[in-house]
């Protein structure tokens, strides 16, 4: 009976995390964090000083990681200079098709 | 087997002064793809350049069974060009790519493979894996495009590498639940729909494509374009 509730219950929960409007989701794990660094600098279990500096190193480490991620994909950018060379011959076979079925498309 | 012989699929190409490339597109749409069913639906938005013209003469020699001319008197946006090609679509499926040769139409047959193979609701293409990729684009575009992408990512979580692209096979039933709930322009409008088709629960899938930029630095984007695109990037964080 007690797992049958606790497995409704859950079903409910994941209803209703996907009925969220996606800024609550992100919303809803800021809070999270927050009460878990207030918890935090309540229960002092790493030092006060440490834990006052913690939500810059949050902010810091969140920027590092955008940077990284458009440094990565900077460098790995996927180029394909061969295709435009393969389009170019399709082109000219095309406009050759074109040509010979008497369809006017024009000089260029 | 079975499944395929009975599919078809609805090409729908939007319009503006593409005389020539909507010829060379109907020519390698056909190359490509020999065994399937399918019409190319153009919705050309009243060009003055004679397009329109062009696709009668394409229709006398493939027949008007295979390429519609669905014309609109002018101008009227990339969404509503899509609603109303939509309209005239008799396929199950519906394919969206641009006219301009960007998208080439010899990735469509691995479109199809892929719907086939997972049954996915949505086939997009994506430039930003293996076997996919850019060509003509400058440092700044490729600086813009990644800085966006990483952005909509953090904040979004969409579960699909490439936002912004637009060539795309959907179920039609999927297309049509889908853009009736879209209201961006640009690129936010591809964005918003994978955004949403995604929070719909819809099976998204993806295949490798090329991009090639044939005008150079045609597609750079400005301030505005930025703008517009955070606009978009809050709203779908608000109403998604």
């Amino acid at each position: 009976m007690q797992l049958c509730l606790a497995h409704k219950w859950i079903a409910e929960q994941f209803i209703i995390a996907n009925s969220m409007k996606h800024v609550v989701k992100i919303l809803t794990l800021v809070v999270a964090i927050t009460a878990f660094w207030i918890g935090l600098l309540q229960t002092s279990v790493v030092p006060c000083s440490h834990t006052w500096l913690l939500p810059i190193y949050f902010i810091v480490s969140l920027g590092c990681y955008g940077l990284l991620m458009v440094g990565i994909g900077l460098i790995c950018f996927p180029t394909c200079p061969q295709e435009a060379l393969l389009l170019q011959q399709d082109i000219k076979e095309a406009k050759e098709y074109l040509k010979r079925n008497k369809i006017d498309v024009g000089s260029d | 087997m079975e499944e395929k012989s009975k599919n078809k699929f609805s090409i729908i190409v939007p319009t503006y002064n593409e005389r020539l490339n909507i010829a060379l597109l109907v020519y390698l749409v056909f190359k490509h793809l020999r065994d399937v069913d399918f019409e190319i639906i153009v919705v050309d938005d009243g060009s003055p350049d004679g397009t329109q013209e062009v696709v009668k003469q394409l229709q006398q020699l493939y027949g008007e069974d295979r390429i519609l001319l669905r014309p609109r008197p002018r101008k009227l946006g990339l969404g509503t060009a899509y609603v109303h090609g939509l309209k005239h679509a008799s396929g199950n499926f519906v394919v969206i790519m641009d006219a301009d040769l960007s998208h080439h139409p010899k990735y469509l047959p691995s479109f199809i493979k892929k719907q086939l193979e997972t049954g996915a609701d949505m086939v997009t293409g994506t430039r930003y894996v293996k076997g996919g990729g850019v060509h003509g684009w400058n440092l700044m575009r490729k600086l813009t495009s990644r800085g966006a992408n990483v952005l909509a990512h953090t904040l979004l979580w969409p579960g699909v590498s490439d936002l912004t692209g637009s060539f795309r096979l959907y179920r039609k039933s999927v297309l049509e639940d889908v853009i009736s709930s879209c209201v961006s322009k640009g690129y936010v409008f591809q964005m918003e729909m994978i955004v949403r088709a995604s929070r719909k629960g819809y099976h998204i899938e993806e295949v490798p494509i090329t991009f090639v930029d044939r005008v150079f630095g045609s597609s750079k984007l400005g301030g505005s374009e930025i703008v517009e695109y955070l606009k978009g990037l809050a709203y779908l964080l608000v109403t998604t």
